[in-house]
C-alpha cells in the first residue's frame, strides 16, 4: 500500500481550502490545475495547452447566455410584478404549495424524458421564484432579504433535486445509457437499460417523499423568519 | 420539408443551426455586450469588465475560426493565456457591475398590468418549443441538411426556442431584440465570474484525468475496503461515489472509476450482487453528491446569482439536508435489493 501516488490529488486540498477561505473561485480553480500540473511534472506549455483545450470543449455550459437577454426584457416589462399578481389571485398559494407542485411536475416530466422543460435560467428565475416570493409578500408584506433569499435558494433547490432524481428513469437518458455500456464493456449480459430504469424509481420516491416533508415544514420557517427579522432593534 | 425517418447519422452531416454556429452567437452576443460596457461611462472598473469578458467572448467568436486557421496546439495555448488572465482579473476583483437604466417600479407595476399575462408567453415559449423541437422536428432535414445539429439536439432547440421567444416578446411589449441584448448585460454582469465557472471546473477535471488523479482516489478508498463485510463494502461504493462526485462535480466522471474500483470487483463478483440496481443506486449516490459541490457550478453557483442570493453557497446549503438523508436511503436500499441469498 506504500505505493499509493499521493500528487495527483494536490489539486483536491487546494479546492476546498481556497473555496473555505473564500478566495474568487475562478482563481482557486485555475490554482488547483496550476498545483496538479507541477505536482505530476507536467510542462507549463502542455498544461496551458490542457487548459484551453478542455475551456473550449466545454463551451456548451455557457449556452445559459442565451437565454438572459429574453428574461432581462420581460424583466424590464414588468414579468416579476406581473407573476407576483397573478399568484396573489389564487388564494390559496403559499410559496411551499407553489414549490411542491413544481417538484412533483418536475420530477415526473423528467422521469418521462422532457428534461428541457424547466431549468435555473428557463424557469426559476423568470416563474417560478418570483411566483414563491409573490405567494410570501402576499401573506407577510415586503420580506426581508435574508427571507428572500430562503425562499430563492429553495426555488433552485426544488429544480436541481427533481430533475436530478426523475431522470434515470428515462431509459434514453445519457446516465442510463452510460451505464448500461459500462456493464456490456465488463462483460455483465442480460442488463437491459430498462431493468436500470426500474431500480431508480425507489430512490426516486424517496426524494419525493423526503423533499414534500421538507417542503411542507417551509411554511412556518418563513413566518418564523420573517418575524425574527422584521422585530424591532432591540435598545441597547 | 421532408421528415427523414431513420436517417443515418453521420459526424460529416451539415446542419442548419450547428454547435459552431450557436457558439458564434454567443461569441456576437458577449462582444455586443463588450461593447456596452465600454459605452458605460459610470462603470467603476469599466476597462477591466470589458477585457474580462473580451476574452470569454474571444474563445466562442474566433475559436472555431482560429483552429481552422493556426491549428488546434496554437489555438489552445492561446485559450489557455486568456483562461489565466480571466481568473486573474477576476481573482484581483477587477470585474464588477456597471450602472443600468432599468424603469422605476411604478413604470414596471404600470407595464406589467397593461400587457397582463401576455408577458408571461415567450417566457413559457422557451421550454416549450425546446421540448417540441427535440421531439418533433430532431431528424427534419432539406437535402441531407439537417434544420438541428445532430450531436446537440437539445442545445440546438433551445436556440432556435430562444430566437422565437425573443420575436415574440418583440411584438409584445415593443422591445427590440437589439434592447434585449443590451438589458441582458444587467443579468450577464450580475451572473459575472460564476457564467465562466462551469467551464473551468471542466478544464480543472480535464487536468485530473491526465494527472490519473482518480487513479489516486480509487486507491485512496480501496485502502479501507474489507472484502467481506458486506455492509461496509456498500457503504463505501455510495459514499465513495458521492465523495468523489463532489469532487468532480459531475456523477459521470466518478462512476466508471469507482465502479470498476469497488463495485465490480467486490460487489458483484464477490458477493453475487444484482448489477441492475447496484448500479442505478451506485450512480444516484452520486447525484446525491452533485446536491452539496460547489464543482458544480451550473447546478449550485450559477442559480445562486441568477438569482442575486447574499450567499454563493446558499443553494447548496438547502440542498445539503435532502442530499444526506437520500445518500442514508440509498445505502439501505443498496444492500436490502442487490444480494439474492
Amino acid at each position: 500500500m506504500f505505493d499509493l501516488n499521493y500528487w495527483p490529488l494536490i489539486g483536491i486540498p487546494v479546492v476546498v481550502i481556497g473555496f473555505a477561505l473564500r478566495f474568487n473561485p475562478l482563481l482557486v480553480v485555475t490554482f488547483a490545475g496550476l498545483a496538479t500540473g507541477w505536482a505530476v511534472n507536467l510542462d507549463f506549455i502542455s498544461l496551458l495547452q490542457t487548459f484551453g483545450e478542455k475551456f473550449m470543449n466545454s463551451r456548451q455550459l455557457a449556452s445559459f447566455i442565451l437565454i438572459l437577454p429574453v428574461i432581462a426584457l420581460l424583466e424590464r416589462y414588468g414579468l416579476q410584478q406581473r407573476a407576483r399578481d397573478w399568484i396573489s389571485q389564487i388564494k390559496t398559494a403559499t410559496s411551499a404549495r407553489i414549490l411542491a407542485l413544481y417538484f412533483i411536475v418536475r420530477e415526473c416530466s423528467a422521469a418521462l424524458g422532457l428534461l428541457s422543460l424547466g431549468g435555473q435560467a428557463q424557469t426559476v428565475r423568470p416563474l417560478l421564484a418570483p411566483m414563491a416570493l409573490g405567494a410570501a409578500t402576499n401573506k407577510y408584506g415586503e420580506l426581508p432579504k435574508p427571507v428572500k433569499d430562503m425562499i430563492s435558494a429553495h426555488a433552485a433547490a426544488v429544480d436541481n433535486i427533481a430533475v436530478f432524481f426523475g431522470e434515470d428513469i428515462f431509459i434514453a437518458f445519457g446516465a442510463v445509457l452510460l451505464m448500461d455500456a459500462f456493464l456490456k464493456e465488463n462483460g455483465i449480459t442480460g442488463i437491459e437499460p430498462l431493468h436500470i430504469g426500474l431500480w431508480a424509481i425507489p430512490t426516486a420516491i424517496c426524494a419525493l417523499v423526503i423533499h414534500l416533508f421538507r417542503l411542507a415544514r417551509l411554511e412556518s420557517k418563513i413566518a418564523k423568519a420573517v418575524q425574527k427579522y422584521n422585530a424591532p432593534e432591540p435598545i441597547l | 420539408m421532408s421528415k427523414v425517418i431513420d436517417a443515418d447519422v453521420s459526424h460529416t452531416s451539415t446542419a442548419l443551426v450547428t454547435i459552431e454556429n450557436i457558439y458564434l452567437l454567443i461569441g456576437i452576443m458577449v462582444m455586443f455586450l463588450v461593447v456596452r460596457t465600454l459605452q458605460d461611462k459610470n462603470h467603476p472598473k469599466r476597462l477591466t469588465t470589458a477585457l474580462f469578458w473580451f476574452l470569454f467572448g474571444s474563445s466562442f467568436l474566433f475559436g472555431d475560426f482560429a483552429i481552422a486557421t493556426f491549428g488546434a496546439q496554437i489555438t489552445y495555448l492561446m485559450v489557455g493565456i486568456s483562461v489565466l488572465l480571466i481568473a486573474l482579473l477576476a481573482g484581483l476583483n477587477l470585474v464588477s457591475m456597471g450602472s443600468y437604466s432599468i424603469p422605476s417600479e411604478q413604470v414596471q407595476n404600470q407595464s406589467a398590468k397593461t400587457l397582463g399575462n401576455k408577458l408571461f408567453i415567450p417566457a413559457l415559449m422557451i421550454p416549450i418549443v425546446t421540448v417540441v423541437f427535440t421531439v418533433l422536428f430532431d431528424n427534419v432535414a432539406i437535402n441531407n441538411v439537417y434544420l438541428l445539429d445532430q450531436r446537440h439536439l437539445t442545445l440546438a432547440s433551445l436556440t432556435i426556442a430562444c430566437i422565437f421567444a425573443l420575436l415574440v416578446g418583440w411584438k409584445i411589449t415593443g422591445g427590440s431584440p437589439v434592447q434585449a441584448v443590451s438589458e441582458s448585460r444587467r443579468l450577464v454582469d450580475s451572473i459575472g465570474w460564476a457564467a465562466i465557472l462551469p467551464q473551468m471546473l471542466a478544464m480543472l477535471g480535464g487536468v485530473f484525468i491526465v494527472a490519473q488523479t482518480g487513479d489516486s482516489i480509487k486507491e485512496l478508498v480501496t485502502l479501507f475496503i474489507a472484502p467481506d463485510n458486506r455492509f461496509m463494502l456498500v457503504v463505501l461504493y455510495c459514499i465513495g461515489m458521492a465523495f468523489f462526485t463532489m469532487i468532480m462535480g459531475n456523477a459521470f466522471a466518478a462512476f466508471p472509476v469507482m465502479t470498476a474500483g469497488i463495485a465490480m470487483p467486490f460487489l458483484i463478483e464477490g458477493h453475487g450482487a444484482s448489477p441492475a440496481p447496484l448500479v442505478a443506486l451506485g450512480m444516484y449516490s452520486g447525484y446525491c453528491g452533485t446536491l452539496m459541490t460547489p464543482m458544480a457550478a451550473n447546478f449550485n453557483i450559477i442559480p445562486a446569482a441568477l438569482l442575486d442570493l447574499k450567499d454563493k453557497y446558499h443553494v447548496i446549503k438547502v440542498q445539503i439536508p435532502t442530499a444526506v438523508t437520500l445518500l442514508a436511503v440509498n445505502i439501505i436500499l443498496m444492500y436490502s435489493l442487490v444480494f439474492n441469498d
